[in-house]
Order: structure tokens, then sequence, then C-alpha cells
């Protein structure tokens, strides 16, 4: 036990030291490798300076209640659960996510998000009550108006609300659906209300947004048996034989090896939080999708961003969009690196589902076909079907399910 | 991280990536384009890769980053960099532009860093750094100081 904590201490040091990697193919990398993927590095979840409520108790009880709350859309059937089913890790195993209408993209996960500076598959959004705000307004997802959930909020969650954000503004007049959304009379009806009114509207809308903010930052991939594996390895200083097979351990070596997965699914959330091409074909039917390259702009000049009027953050604080590098051609069609923990749990794959199964996706990933539009980072694997399987049998290792709160796991 | 300084492949990299990106921007198909010219970059010797001390394109500067810490995935982090002029004193009052990003997958810097705050004896601190990706990085430095402009590049493998 003392030998194998001796060597354990060793390698943390040795990784430590290191500015770089240890030579790929060696042991000391692989350890390195699995400390660096463990859920162990994921840490508490980062500020969000644009939404002061963001770790508020009863903000996120609010916000728990609006997310599975159907009333927040036009037809009275849609709720963010719709989509984010907590029965599938938050989201619904279709390849387009349908809400009122279909959408164009795959629905994505929400546990883990917190972690995450941009949102959805193409980083538009800079935060998570900015995002929850998109689908809202969205003519294809709830497809109501800010106006209409405003009233909502008025007439369910007064009390709920205004014990968080305080009194709500006087909604008399306010129409019962306005909004600067697709549908014709909601738009309209939005252009003729005095602007003050239309504050007053935005402001609840927004603490809305910051509500369901702070309920799914309870939501995180709980721990996996590949976290097991990776626990026990650093704590007696040898790789264990008894937590994965030695398919999943092989197809362990080949993620942090050979496969060059680590280049993007790095870290304990098994992403870099940033955006590639990857070469994934189009999906039959849907437009042209250039992915992050014009959302670039879109987050810059988003009405919730992290400097709107409507963000808490101070000036200094919105790191990201000051540092934000401006649209360059390699964004083309560049999409989110998901998160693989719970990958297996989470068919159909992609920004529109394009592939059914890990198989499908990981056969792709051996190949790199071109891209339909701009250039795949990928470079051909000349992976076997065997390592193929191993690689997906280490994928099946990384679910763990949901960490959260018992009571947030489903609807109140 | 290994050290070492030199500028060899720098130039001939450089036009090989604007010559890249310059199709890419006028929408011809950048994979026909690489394999016509051949122009994906060569991951340099190790001996090349490193912190510095690395001498600028045309030997008025050399650089050393000085990082608090090891460079990591996925943080956005400050590095002070030390800039010396040829006769290897500090060199103060200058601007400093930070470019880069990786060769191999023919995309930039994931940010867009700043120079910040001058801590004196020729140290400065350049904000927004962020490094994606594991693999060969490429962090070029373009400086002006009243010495003149010149440019330098760094070879990191996070």
């Amino acid at each position: 036990m003392i030998r194998h904590a001796c060597l354990a201490a060793a390698l943390l040091a040795s990784a430590a030291a290191h500015a770089g990697p240890a030579a790929p193919g060696t042991e000391h990398h692989a350890f390195h490798e699995a400390l660096a993927l463990s859920i162990e590095g994921v840490g508490p979840v980062p500020p969000d300076p644009g939404n002061r409520w963001a770790d508020d108790a009863a903000a996120a009880d609010l916000g728990h209640k609006l997310f599975f709350d159907a009333r927040l859309s036009a037809n009275g059937k849609v709720s963010c659960a719709t989509c984010h089913d907590p029965a599938k890790e938050f989201q619904d195993g279709v390849p387009l996510a349908k809400g009122v209408g279909t959408t164009d993209r795959r629905t994505m996960p929400v546990a883990g998000t917190a972690h995450s500076p941009f949102l959805f598959w193409d980083g538009r959004k800079d935060s998570q009550w900015a995002q929850a705000l998109g689908p809202l307004e969205s003519a294809v997802e709830h497809g109501g108006s800010r106006a209409q959930y405003a009233h909502v909020v008025a007439a369910h969650y007064r009390r709920d609300y205004e014990r968080v954000f305080g009194a709500l503004p006087d909604l008399r007049g306010v129409p019962a659906a306005a909004g600067p959304v697709a549908d014709p009379a909601a738009r309209a009806a939005w252009e003729r209300m005095p602007q003050g009114q239309r504050d007053a509207v935005t402001g609840v809308f927004v603490n809305v947004g910051k509500a369901i903010a702070a309920y799914e930052r309870h939501l995180q991939p709980a721990a996996s048996r590949f976290d097991r594996f990776a626990a026990e390895w650093k704590r007696t200083g040898t790789q264990p034989k008894d937590v994965l097979s030695a398919d999943e351990r092989a197809g362990f070596a080949l993620f942090v090896g050979k496969a060059n997965c680590t280049e993007c699914h790095n870290g304990p959330l098994f992403t870099n939080n940033e955006f590639h091409n990857t070469g994934v074909p189009r999906r039959a039917g849907l437009p042209e999708d250039h992915g992050r390259l014009p959302a670039v702009a879109g987050v810059r000049a988003d009405e919730f961003n992290c400097r709107s009027r409507w963000s808490d953050a101070k000036p200094g604080e919105c790191k990201e969009l000051e540092f934000l590098a401006p649209a360059s051609a390699a964004q083309e069609r560049a999409f989110k690196v998901p998160s693989l923990r719970n990958v297996a749990e989470r068919s159909p794959y992609m920004h529109a589902g394009q592939f059914v199964t890990l198989a499908q996706v990981l056969v792709h990933y051996n190949r790199a076909p071109s891209a339909p539009a701009g250039r795949t980072e990928l470079r051909p694997l000349g992976l076997s079907a065997a390592e193929l399987g191993q690689l997906e049998a280490f994928l099946r290792s990384l679910s763990g399910g949901i960490d959260a709160p018992a009571k947030y796991r489903s609807a109140p | 991280m290994k050290n070492l300084a030199s500028k060899s492949h720098g130039a001939r990299r450089r036009v090989a990536l604007i010559a890249a990106i310059a199709v890419l921007a006028a929408g011809t198909s950048a994979c026909s384009l690489l394999s016509m010219v051949g122009v994906v970059a060569k991951r340099p010797a190790e001996s090349e890769f490193g912190l510095g001390p690395r001498v600028s394109a045309n030997q008025k500067y050399t650089a050393t980053l000085q990082p608090r810490e090891p460079l990591r995935l996925r943080r956005l982090q400050t590095v002070p960099v030390r800039i010396t002029d040829a006769a290897g004193r500090p060199v103060e009052q200058a601007r400093i532009a930070v470019d880069g990003g990786m060769p191999e997958h023919l995309h930039g810097l994931p940010t867009q860093p700043r120079l910040g705050r001058s801590l004196g004896n020729g140290v400065y601190e350049l904000d927004g750094v962020r490094f994606s990706m594991g693999g060969w990085w490429e962090f070029k430095l373009a400086i002006e100081s009243p010495a003149g402009a010149d440019s330098v590049t760094f070879n990191l493998s996070l």
C-alpha cells in the first residue's frame, strides 16, 4: 500500500512538474490523462456574474417550477422539460427537437452547462440564463412571447417571484401576447407598446431566465465507472484491472492516444467547450447550417449577453466576451464539442442527430470525410473494427446519470 | 513544455498558413487546395518547442513566456512575457499584439488575447489567453517599441 501511494505521489508530482504532456503511449501519460478526465477535477460551478441570483436557493426553486411549466408555451403543451426530459438525462432522444414545431437541431444536454462559456451548438448565447430565454421565444420551440410569460408569472408565481426578485411590475394594459418574435400579431403588439412597458415585461422575462439558470446550475453529471477507475488508479498508483473491462481499458488507451479524442474532448467534462468542424454530414431537408461562424457576431450583439443592460455583471466581469475571437473561416460549420459524460444514453448524435449509434459516430471519426462546407479538422485514424469497438466500450463507461438534489430530478 | 529557441520554420509556415486562409476566405475547397500544394504544416522538432527565450524573426528582441503556473487547457489565463532587446536589456514601452493558432487544424486562437499591464523590467502581461485543444500551438507576438517592429513565434505543446 505504501509502495502504491508513493508511486501515485511520484506520478502526480511528475505530472505537475511538466508543463507539457508526458510522452503518449506511456503509462505515465495515460495516468496523467485519466486524472485530467476524472470528474474530481470539475470543481464547483463557476460564478455567473450576469446573474446575481445564480446561487439563490429560492430562485432555483422557482426555476425548477418554471422549467416544468408547459404554460410557458404558445399551445400550453411545451415546457423546457419537454425536450430536456429528466427521465432521459435532460434530453429527448430524437434527432431534431420538437416543441410547438420542429427545430433544425438536436436538443443539447443540460447537465454541466454551467461550466460552459457559450451555449447552444453554435455558442450564440453566453450564459445559461440567456440561453434559457432563446427557446421561449423561438417560433418552433415554446412559440410564445415575453408578454405572455410575464402574465403567466403574475398569475401563477407572483409570491415565488416577488420573494426573489421584488415586486412584479404592473402588467395592466400589457397585451396577452407581445414580443420581438416571429409571430406577426405578437410582434406588432410589441411594437405598439411604450418603451417603459416593454422594459417592464422584458425585466420579468429576464428573471424567468435567471431563475431557470439558477435551477440548471444544480444539474451536473454524476461520477461514472470511469471515474472510479481514475480514482482507484490515483489512490493506488496502479491501473486497476477490476473496475473497467479489458476492452474498456483498451478503449481508454485509444481515447487518450492514437484516436486523438482528447484534442477536443478534454478535461473532466470531456469537452473543451469550443467549436470545431468535424465534417459532420448535412441532414437532408434542413437549411444550410453555418454553425459557429454567424454566431460570433450574434453573441456580441445579443440582447441578453453579459454586457447587456439586463446582465448583472460589473464592468470587466465579462471576460469571455471581452476576449472573444473574431469570426474566421475556420468557424464555418463548426459546432460545439459536447460533453461525453452519459453519451451512451444520448442517441442520436451530432448537431442534427445525423448518427443513430455510437458505432456510426466512431466510423465517421475514423474515416474523417470532407466537410459539406468549410474544412474538417479530422484526420483519418486508421483504427481497426476491434479498436472502434474498444472505444465504444470506453464511451459506455462514462455513464453515471445526473448528480442533482433529489427534488430537482423530476417535476415539482 | 520543453525549452528552446529558434525561429527557423516560422516564415515558411506563416506563408503556408496565409495561403490556406486566403483560399478559405475565397471559398475554395480547402481540402483540394491542401492536397494540391501540400500546405498542411508539419509539426516542428521538439527542440523548437517551449517558453523561450526565443529570438524574434529579425533578431531585434528576445521573448520569454513566464506563466505563473503551467499553461493549461481551457482556462482563460494571463501569461506574462519578458522582452529584451538585442543587447539583453529589458524593453520598456513595448506594444504587443498576440496571434496564433493550430497549424495542423488551420484555426486560430480560440480567444483574442490582448496586452495587459506592464510589470516593469520588460515584463508584460498578455490577458485572455486560452488553449482549447491538446497538441501543437503557435503563439505569435508582434512586438513594437522604439527599437522597431519584429515578431516572434513560440511553439507550444499542450
